[in-house]
């Protein structure tokens, strides 16, 4: 049969600042049949979305199809004019963008543009639009299929205007869907929901599609075959189970690899160290100080937590749940309004002022965005010597050799000394700013998302140093991320929060097996697993849960509006306390035993 | 209307007020209590010390500056802006006579140059990256880079002394046919137009462009979307509260364009008063009239606030 | 992909923008030479009366012609380069380094600090900046030092505000955080973790800044109001050369386009080291 979509030869030119145009799409050529999905996987830079976009005809502001061919059914894209491209766009081939929130028009309720494309092709009339939209959400499982086209974008969820926005693809019904990174910026537990919905519709009308993802769990879960980018040129095509199964590319395997971290072997062993951190009954929060000393924005509630000697502690919760604010309580950034943080048993101020600069040297930070932690104005011996020359006085030769030494422990070349930021990769300046935290000899290392913006292969590398520099230095870590597999790979203990409360705390171990909490069971179901039948398969698809998060609240429980194990009267009176649960888990609900 | 844009409308109309008694402030101190007699300066090096004393009880400055400070705020929250110093005359009358001029001057100006710049600033977004829109943005940085008196002058020298089609003066009075009001006031408004509309038109622009990159301007893009549709149904909207902003912005540059323009073509309105009373050194002449201008560029930025408010989704939909 | 850097590579446009890269910033530094050592070169003493008519139109003796008073317009215009360039050096100087430092201040102390320099500062802005001049002229007069002050002292709050937002935008990296939890004094970490990245925005600033100090100068200076006989800057020239304006004398045309051509020069030079965006958003 021939295929639906046939790309030949594709390049796609982009004129950078002030040189010339660089090609960031090189000769690329697949071609997917009617009704598969073809899944377009590679890192940030590869060229993906310029691919996807390049389908309909569209380049971005700067860039240009430069050559090759792009079929569609019976159209040669390439060969359209502007009246053309316009037919061909939002009707026989639409698009799914990765931010719902930035890809509706805040100034038009959801309906009109939900049909928009429908009457612009003059396929149906209004009523009869919204009458087939409202079927779309009512099948994408959106909440009040009726009424919701009437809101306005920011009244909704960033999980349901993701679907709004499937419902707005179909709409016309078209030959094919681009999705485009639809579940990047959704939490876990939404993208599984928005996920289903999507494989679903795709199910449903036999869709034929392209996905593009950096997330190969994700695409394994949708896609009938992958094509695999790297520097906008394909390094392999192969159906999805060939893929996982045999991947035959060298950059593929890497992918494969980086996407199922193994699990590093800790370097402690035995269960009872002294804890070298204790925070107890802490809050802390942002914005104006009020009456009874309490900030306007409460954020954390009253956190428990002990890190032993040695150990890694993981944390873990969805967005905005307060984990980068727990990692600045703790390093002093933001003073905590209420509770204590003791370190080796020494109870610190609250606020840097009030510390010494011995207790600020034993704990350091390591942020996310190696870009923006890394002043881009200093060179690169500057920011590691900085710490050295500050705690430790060190000057000249001395200084310099100790330098070599922090370069050397994290792998990089001595040639980056005299370097600014700028010129070196991801990877290279995540390294440099564990440098300069390791430049002060700390006791304990508060990691905040530090793999997070870093392509998956350059990611397991550093998760390596931090393996080895856990083992050769006996540091103390605390690991905050999103991302359960990277925590599960080299943590001994998880601790989960939620809505800026601890939910639960657990060993490492007893992830898999084990009785949890309601949200972190949900959480742990919701991560996708490297094989085709995950979706179908995980318990976490199965659970009915809606809304968004609360603020936080001090009435009850905090995941009572989500939790399909809630029961009013109970779970929506009191907070629930920490518990011992069988297996090492200490988890904050009523409910337990109930499961 | 509810209760948040209510409420943040109440809260615009307070800080305006309240800046316009610190401008009033800052304007009272600067001419009253920076060093300089003014009793000294009115009367020459050559006034005897005892005439000098006389002039300064007259008017009021051996009072405590605190209360000179309050019974003027309170003249002038009564529209009682004092005598000059010049002629004895008072201030409101002089102004009364003269501001109707201003104003006539100011509304044909914004009448012309707003729909003008607005074109020009909505094209060259809508067609960036083109000859065209490079050319609007070549001419206007040109446009905001010389001094209004050079485009007066050039003005001058074009219609009035080469062509001859106009007057190189205004002279207010015969304005009984059409071509007498086209003849009055064309030199003027050029100028004016000509300085303001670049500022609008750059800054409109910006907005629009800004507007335009957004992701919801491609989504429409890719749901086949046609250009019309998508300046006036997706972008134009987003784009009011901005452009708001920059009318109100570039309207206040007609203010500062008023005094040059009034001076150059020797036209009757207030900016020339003030521009005579500062040359004489005529404090409360000059004060009323600040605060005439600060009070009107204060209403203009509050109205553009006032504006992006109720155009703000967010805001009227909660 | 970045709009305003963009810039054709073919063609008469690009040849022209190529052209315009390297003239406007010889122009800046032309005028330059000239408030410094252009007494030097001057043909004549700009005070002196030549052998000439009033408002002589150009010729191979008098470049540029002669004024109203028969003196040689180049020397006058020569001369005139020290006031208009000169002072508006001083009073941008002043008023960007006062706004950065301020700037710099309100964003690492933050708190009442903050709050109250802004406020304060932003008060000040809603004065047009014409009224601003023509009222402190009024009250002090119009002696030099003054108009340097005057100038500095308008111009202040809109720099503080552009340096701040600069500095707050630096301030909340994580860099800063990183030093912060280091324990380093506030004024090490004004020093150099911000300052040093806020170097682009201030240059760019201090080129809009002086082009409108210049701007305003030569208005007050037209309307009698700036710079004061027998000392002359452009605005000034043009002002004594009314007169000459119904016979379209270069003695009214050239002071105007020696200003329009410093401005303009600046403008462009700063659009192709800062990119065209470098100006939005200033005010
Ligand atoms: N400086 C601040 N002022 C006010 N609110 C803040 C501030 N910083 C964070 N918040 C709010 O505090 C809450 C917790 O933020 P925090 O950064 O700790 O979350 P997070 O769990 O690290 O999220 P993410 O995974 O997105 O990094 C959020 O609602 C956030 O909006
Ligand atoms: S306490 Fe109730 S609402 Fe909270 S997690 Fe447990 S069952 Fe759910
Ligand atoms: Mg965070």
């Amino acid at each position: 049969m021939e295929p639906l979509i046939d790309i030949r030869d594709l390049r796609i030119r982009a004129r950078t600042a002030e040189g010339p145009e660089i090609e960031i799409v090189k000769g690329v050529s697949f071609s997917v049949r009617r009704g598969e999905v073809m899944g377009l996987i590679g890192e940030s830079g590869s060229g993906k979305t310029t691919i996807a976009l390049a389908t309909m005809g569209y380049a971005r502001y700067g860039c240009r199809i430069a050559g090759g061919t792009i079929r569609i059914g019976e159209t040669e894209v390439t060969r359209l004019d502007g009246k053309g491209l316009q037919q061909l766009r939002g009707r026989k081939v639409a698009y799914i963008a990765q931010s719902a929130a930035a890809s509706f028009n805040p100034s038009r309720p959801i309906m009109a543009q939900v049909i928009e494309s429908a009457l612009i092709h003059g396929l149906m009339d209004e009523p009869a639009a919204r009458e087939k939209a409202i079927g779309l959400f009512r099948a994408m499982a959106i909440p009040h299929p009726e009424t919701i086209g009437n809101r306005y974008p920011h009244q909704v969820s960033g999980g349901q205007l993701q679907r709004l926005m499937a419902a707005m693809a179909l709409i016309t019904d078209p030959d094919v869907v681009i999705f485009d990174e639809p579940t990047t910026a959704l939490d876990v537990t939404t993208q599984i929901e928005v996920l289903k919905a999507f494989k679903e519709a795709i199910r449903d009308r036999n869709t034929t599609g392209i996905y593009v993802t950096h997330d190969l769990a994700v695409i394994a879960q949708i896609a009938d075959s992958i094509t695999v980018l790297r520097h906008g040129e394909v390094q392999e095509i192969a159906t999805t189970p060939a893929l996982l199964a045999s991947p035959a590319h060298e950059y593929s395997r890497k992918l494969l690899a980086a996407a199922e971290p193994a699990l590093r072997a800790s370097p402690v062993t035995g269960e009872t160290s002294a804890p070298l951190l204790r925070v107890s009954g802490m809050s802390a929060g942002y914005g104006l100080i009020g009456k009874d000393g309490m900030p306007a924005v409460l954020v954390l509630r009253d956190i428990e937590l002990t890190i032993g000697r040695g150990h890694a502690l993981g944390v873990i919760g969805e967005s905005g749940c307060g984990k980068s604010t727990l990692a600045r309580v703790i390093a002093g950034l933001t003073p905590a309004s209420r509770g204590t943080v003791t370190l080796d048993g020494v109870d610190l101020a609250p606020g840097i002022a009030g510390r010494s600069r011995e207790q600020l040297r034993e704990i350091q930070l390591v942020f996310q965005m190696a870009d923006t932690a890394l002043n881009p104005k200093v060179p690169i011996d500057e920011i590691i010597g900085r710490p050295l020359t500050f705690f430790f006085g060190m000057k000249g030769a001395e200084r310099e050799r100790r330098v070599r030494e922090l370069l050397d422990l994290t792998h990089l070349p001595a040639s980056v000394r005299d370097r600014l930021p700028g010129d070196l990769s991801g990877g290279q300046k995540q390294r440099v700013n564990f440098a300069r935290a390791l430049a002060a000899q700390p006791k304990l290392l508060l990691c905040d998302e530090v793999t997070s913006a870093l392509d998956t292969v350059v990611a397991a590398a550093i998760l390596d140093l931090m393996v080895e520099l856990r083992r050769e230095l006996g540091l103390t870590t605390m690991f905050i991320s999103h991302d359960l597999k990277t925590i599960r790979a080299i943590c001994d203990d998880i601790m989960v929060l939620y809505s800026g409360r601890v939910v639960e705390t657990m060993p490492a171990a007893a992830l898999e097996t084990g009785h949890h909490h309601p949200y972190a069971g949900l959480l742990l179901g919701s991560v996708p697993a490297l094989r085709t039948d995950w979706l179908e398969t995980t318990p976490a698809a199965s659970l009915q849960v809606q809304g968004v998060p609360p603020a936080l609240s001090s009435g009850g429980c905090a995941f009572f509006p989500r939790c399909p194990r809630a029961e009013p009267g109970l779970c929506d009176t009191a907070v629930p306390p920490l518990r011992p649960v069988p297996g090492g888990i200490e988890a904050a609900c009523f409910r337990l035993d109930a499961a | 209307m509810n209760a948040t844009i209510g409420r943040l409308l109440l809260t615009r109309l307070v800080a305006a007020i309240l800046t316009l008694w610190f401008v009033a402030t800052v304007v009272f101190v600067i001419t009253n209590l920076l060093p300089g007699d003014v009793a000294q300066e009115l009367l020459g090096q050559s006034a005897t010390p005892e005439a000098v004393a006389g002039l300064r009880k007259a008017l009021g400055l051996d009072l405590p500056p605190w209360q000179r400070y309050l019974e003027w705020l309170w003249n002038m929250v009564r529209g009682d802006a004092g005598r000059s110093l010049v002629n004895g005359s008072p201030v409101a009358a002089l102004i009364g006579s003269r501001l109707g001029n201003s104003l006539i001057l100011a509304g044909i100006t914004a009448l012309v140059a707003v729909p003008v710049a607005l074109a020009l600033g909505i094209t060259a977004a809508v067609y960036r990256g083109s000859i065209y829109d490079r050319i609007v943005g070549a001419g206007t940085v040109l446009a905001v880079s010389v001094p209004e008196f050079l485009v007066a002058s050039a003005a001058v020298l074009v219609f009035a002394v080469q062509l001859r089609w106009v007057p190189a003066l205004s002279q207010l009075g015969r304005l009984e046919t059409v071509l007498d009001v086209v003849r009055t006031f064309a030199l003027p408004v050029l100028t004016l137009t000509f300085v303001i509309v670049a500022q609008m038109a750059r800054m409109t622009r910006a907005a629009l462009v800004d507007v335009l990159s957004s992701s919801y301007i491609e989504m429409a893009r890719l749901k086949g979307a046609g250009q019309a549709r998508i300046v006036v149904w997706h972008a134009l909207p987003n784009a009011i509260g901005p452009i708001a902003n920059a009318i109100a912005f570039s309207l206040s540059f007609l203010l500062g364009g008023v005094i040059i323009v009034e001076t150059i073509f020797n036209y009757p309105g207030i900016a020339k008063l003030m521009v005579d009373g500062v040359s004489t050194r005529d404090l409360p002449l000059v004060q009323a009239c600040a605060m005439l201008f600060c009070g009107a560029y204060l209403l203009l930025v509050t109205m553009a606030d006032v504006a992006a408010i109720l155009a703000n989704p967010r805001l009227r939909h909660r | 992909m970045n709009s305003a850097t963009f810039s054709v590579h073919r063609g008469p446009m690009a040849i022209l923008a190529r052209l315009s890269r390297m003239i406007m910033p010889a122009i800046v530094l032309f005028w330059l030479a000239m408030a410094f050592f252009g007494h030097w070169v001057a043909p004549y003493d700009p005070a002196g009366i030549q052998d000439a008519d009033l408002f002589e139109g150009m010729s191979r003796k008098f470049w540029l012609g002669t004024d109203y008073f028969g003196r040689d317009m180049l020397s006058r215009i020569i001369a005139g380069a020290r006031y208009t360039v000169g002072i508006s050096l001083m009073a941008t100087s002043l008023a960007v380094t006062a706004g950065v430092l301020l700037g710099l201040a309100a964003s690492a102390i933050g708190g009442f600090f903050d709050t109250a320099i802004s406020r304060f500062l932003d008060a000040l802005i809603s004065i047009p900046s014409k009224m601003f001049g023509l009222v402190l002229v009024a009250a002090l007069g119009a002696s030099i030092p003054v108009l340097v002050l005057t100038l500095a002292v308008i111009y202040l709050p809109g720099c503080y505000r552009i340096n701040r937002s600069v500095a707050v935008n630096v301030a909340a990296l994580d860099f800063v955080a990183v030093a912060r939890a280091r324990g380093e004094s506030t004024f090490y970490i004004m020093i150099r973790e911000i300052l040093p990245n806020m170097v682009g925005p201030v240059l760019a600033d201090f080129g809009l800044r002086f082009i409108y100090v210049v701007l305003l100068l030569s208005s007050l200076s037209f309307l009698g109001l700036g710079v004061q006989p027998p000392e002359a800057d452009w605005g000034s020239l043009v002002r004594e050369n009314m007169p000459g304006l119904p016979y379209g004398a270069p003695a009214v045309i050239m002071p105007a386009i020696a200003i329009a051509s410093l401005t303009i020069a600046v403008n462009l030079t700063i659009d192709s080291a800062f990119g065209r965006h470098a100006r939005e958003g200033i005010r």
